[in-house]
């Protein structure tokens, strides 16, 4: 009997996930662990693996087969010695695989192994690569003229294909036809909005199944979760003082701290401080978590993620540095698996890079709380009763009050005002 | 009892009965109702028996013209009546071969007059005996008929519509055509070729008006060296038809009228749509200028009531016709493939002599369209196909983005020209921008050499001039 490969459920919430593509066809044989696919869900690109071994007999989902709900067949797997096409009655005992694979199997491979050498790029195969992008003349050069990514992005010509409708907007086909008798003249209402022919010379993206989520995900935040805001000033010479120190003694061992690392410690450890504030409301019931785990906002090619800094509280400032890192850099790449950001009791987000002062967050639920951090800069400022040139950062927590009250929030901003200005009581 | 089918289609032309071979290839129990004969105008009064008649004319200008050839003819002369005979059986063929395709694809034929006589409900009559019908989808395809002057209905005697033009009893020996769209020049060209005497009138500045204007100014100029008369920004007020001749009064573009004897008159003006009777008004079906209105994929404004073809708006063409037909039928059954119509790709053709045929934007419509043009132009006597055939006359324009290099129009004049055009058709829908056609290999020695050459002249490149 062949083993039948089902959609995963790659995170707890997907219900149905896009097969961006294959990495192997029929014939290929398989062992277990060997990547078999890449499926998209509403995150990230995750790569499927195989768990048992045989010979790819039929994949029945082909490349870039959207809203495959999960537990849909996507393949099927032969064993040993087992017919390759159960559907088809072969006539000869045909089970050695095609030449045709055979002949393209060994070109993918020197290609893997040459590449390790100049970077230590863990992830040695960009996605995209190797990926045909169906797409018309027309419509690659309109994109590089405009300096659009094709990759990811579905046409509307046959098959997908991006043709230039797709990259122009408002000369968009109408809405394709419903069926039959149900057929309709006038548009579908709830498109239309969105599609609404401006007279504005424009271009008509389609959504990214990470645009999708962030659409939703955070709309529903605004709708639904009674935000409020509380802002404070922090002192952050002290710690960048400590910084200096710490990375001068950390050189040897090649880890570099980085301010938003000293914060993420900060709001980890001031969450410690105030298990209040590490809450969740859950409807009946309210989530009081005994361990620290922050999410961190990371822009990313077409939207953003929130990978997660697991019991940041217990962490050493180093071990928080090189999660941070491998993590902002694997999520730009759409490499995060689930787990890694999935879950997290608040968020942080920094936009001092961009010389903002000071904003407030989006609450990324169903967390509680973020904290929105603003931009170090020099600041009249008064130390020991006396006016002077301190680096100051404004930092805005933005929480539920159906979980967390002002006070309570209060609390948390002031042990993390504390934290920065006394950075020394982190490392303790 | 009604019989009860998936999909009515009102009328079998070149929209009607592809759609319901289309949609019978896709499952739908489908009836096609016809009044007169199957395949419609297209088939038996229109493209398919002019072409037989404008394959006789130019055979016989071959004749009159052997000795370019090194040839002798001696005193070519021609017999009208199995000229007619050979269209007539043309035609024949097929509209056979149509009853076949209706068989082979198992949809039922009922001849007789279609009205639609509520949602999905129709009633057909034929020598008083009446079919109902009944379908949750109705596709009208019931086409269009030339249009008469205000003042002067076409009488098949001295006045002729196409219909007429078609079938003569006798040759015309001076002949004003009203009208220069393709029927009017086609059937200039027919009856030029044939020895007669021809008029044509336009109202508008110039000839075939829809395409590009520098293809209006070399037909006018290789139609007047034929012998053609050609008048534009001219109006005919006046029509009287006698026993022998007609008298028409044409008002030149100065203003001046004058009275004129032709043996014939063509009346080629138009077109009107055949939506009498059907059933629409009751049912409410939008339209604008009597065509009715529907979106890409033949959907009009009430819900089961679709149309195709003439009888919606234009351009007013057999394989645009075809092509609604089965982007309708595709869409009733739920098709997935189905794309909309786009209606900025449809070829154009004039089977005249020289022919013409185009596709997309002219150089003034992509200008005012805000394009930013860089425009190819190769001429026939560039080719050595062209030359080696006698056939040195024409050319072929190519318009394109200049940003963006897409394939904006072309445009297109000479020998084969009809035949050549798809090329470009293909290039369009495909979106291809002058690098994949300057990359691709034409065969040599031909015509389509031309179109190469085009699309290199756009860009400074062309080899052969």
């Amino acid at each position: 009997m062949p083993i039948e490969l089902k959609m995963p459920a790659l995170s707890p919430t997907m219900e149905e996930g896009t097969v961006a593509k294959w990495l192997v066809k029929e014939g290929d044989t398989v062992a277990a662990g060997d990547v078999l696919a890449e499926i998209e869900t509403d995150k990230a690109t995750m790569e499927f693996e195989a768990v048992d071994e045989g010979t790819i007999a039929k994949i029945v989902v082909g490349d870039g087969t959207e809203g495959v709900k999960v537990g849909t067949v996507i393949a099927l797997i032969a064993g040993e010695g087992e017919e390759t096409q159960p559907a088809k009655p072969s006539p000869a005992p045909a089970a050695k695989p095609s030449p045709e694979p055979a002949a393209k199997a060994p070109a993918p491979e020197p290609a893997a192994k040459a590449a390790p050498a100049p970077r230590p790029d863990p992830v040695p195969q960009n996605s995209e690569e190797g990926d045909r992008i169906k797409a018309s003349p027309l419509a690659r050069r309109l994109a590089q003229q405009r300096g659009i990514d094709l990759a990811g992005m579905t046409g509307s010509g046959p098959g997908g294909r991006i043709v230039k409708a797709d990259l122009d907007g408002g000369k968009q086909a109408p809405q394709a036809p419903a069926r039959s008798a149900a057929a309709q003249p006038v548009p579908a209402p709830a498109t239309a909005a969105a599609s609404a022919e401006s007279a504005i010379p424009h271009e008509a993206i389609k959504l990214s199944n990470m645009r999708k989520t962030i659409a939703r995900r955070l709309a529903e935040s605004k709708q639904t979760v009674p935000h409020f805001y509380l802002t404070i000033d922090c002192n952050l010479d002290p710690l960048l003082k400590l910084r200096a120190e710490l990375n001068a003694g950390l050189e040897g061992r090649g880890v570099k701290l980085s301010v938003n690392d000293l914060l993420i410690k900060a709001l980890g450890a001031a969450l410690a401080e105030v298990p209040d504030a590490n809450v969740q409301f859950a409807g009946d019931t309210m989530l009081k978590f005994s361990r620290v785990d922050i999410s961190m906002a990371v822009a990313i090619p077409g939207g953003l993620i929130t990978p997660v800094i697991t019991d940041v509280a217990n962490r050493s400032l180093s071990s928080i540095a090189s999660s941070a890192k491998s993590l902002a850099e694997r999520a730009r790449e759409g490499k995060l698996q689930p787990d890694e950001y999935q879950g997290g009791t608040a968020s942080i987000s920094n936009l001092g890079m961009y010389g903002i002062k000071q904003f407030e967050a989006v609450i990324n639920p169903p967390q509680a709380m973020i904290l929105a951090v603003g931009a170090g800069e020099k600041r009249p400022h008064v130390v020991n009763d006396a006016l002077a040139v301190a680096t100051v950062m404004s930092a805005t927590g933005s929480f539920d009050h159906r979980a967390i009250d002002g006070a309570t929030g209060a609390e948390l901003m002031a042990a993390f005002k504390r934290l920065v200005e006394k950075p020394v009581a982190m490392l303790a | 009892m009604a019989d009860s089918f998936d999909l009515v289609v009102l009328g079998s032309g070149p929209g009607g009965y592809v759609a319901a071979i289309r949609a019978a290839q896709l499952g739908l129990r489908t009836v096609i109702v016809e009044r007169e004969a199957l395949g419609g105008i297209c088939l038996n009064w229109g493209c398919i028996p002019t072409k037989a008649l404008l394959r006789t004319s130019e055979i016989y200008h071959y004749l009159t013209h052997a000795e370019a050839y090194g040839l002798k003819a001696e005193k070519p002369a021609f017999d009208l009546t199995k000229i007619v005979e050979r269209s007539r059986k043309v035609a024949g063929q097929l509209n056979s071969g149509v009853k076949g395709l209706m068989k082979k694809n198992k949809v039922t034929v009922v001849e007789g007059e279609g009205t639609i006589t509520g949602k999905g409900k129709l009633k057909v009559v034929k020598d008083g005996k009446t079919t109902e019908l009944e379908a949750k989808n109705i596709i009208v395809a019931t086409g269009a008929r030339a249009r008469d002057l205000p003042f002067a209905k076409a009488d098949g005697k001295r006045i002729w519509t196409y219909r007429h033009a078609m079938v003569p009893a006798e040759m015309p020996t001076n002949l004003l055509v009203i009208g220069s769209g393709a029927i009017g020049v086609e059937f200039a060209s027919f009856y030029a070729d044939m020895g007669a005497k021809v008029k044509i009138v336009e109202m508008l500045d110039r000839i075939l008006p829809v395409e590009d204007a520098d293809v209006s100014a070399f037909m006018t100029k290789a139609l007047t060296k034929q012998g053609l008369a050609i008048m534009t920004s001219a109006g005919v007020e006046k029509l009287e038809a006698g026993a022998k001749s007609v008298k028409a009064t044409i008002k030149d573009k100065d203003g001046k009228s004058a009275t004129e004897e032709y043996s014939h008159v063509i009346v080629a003006v138009g077109i009107a749509p055949n939506t009498e009777n059907v059933g629409l008004e009751a049912l409410g079906v939008k339209t604008t200028k009597g065509h009715i209105d529907t979106d890409l994929y033949g959907r009009t404004n009430v819900e089961g009531i679709w149309a195709i073809g003439d009888v919606t708006g234009p351009p007013w063409l057999a394989h645009k016709a075809s092509h609604e037909g089965v982007v309708a039928a595709e869409a009733i059954a739920g098709y997935k493939g189905v794309h909309p119509m786009d209606k900025g790709n449809i070829p154009g053709c004039t089977y005249s002599r020289p022919q013409v045929a185009s596709v997309g934007l002219t150089e003034a419509k992509a200008k005012e369209a805000g394009h930013k043009v860089k425009v190819g132009n190769f001429p026939f006597i560039g080719n050595g196909k062209a030359i080696a055939l006698g056939e040195a006359e024409g050319f072929i324009k190519t318009v394109f983005d200049e940003a963006t290099g897409e394939l904006l129009g072309a445009h297109m004049v000479g020998a084969e020209v009809t035949e050549l055009i798809q090329g470009y058709v293909i290039a369009r829908q495909l979106e291809t921008t002058e690098a994949e056609l300057m990359h691709t290999v034409f065969p040599h020695p031909t015509l389509s050499e031309m179109m190469h050459e085009s699309v290199l002249s756009a860009y400074g490149r062309a080899i052969h001039i």
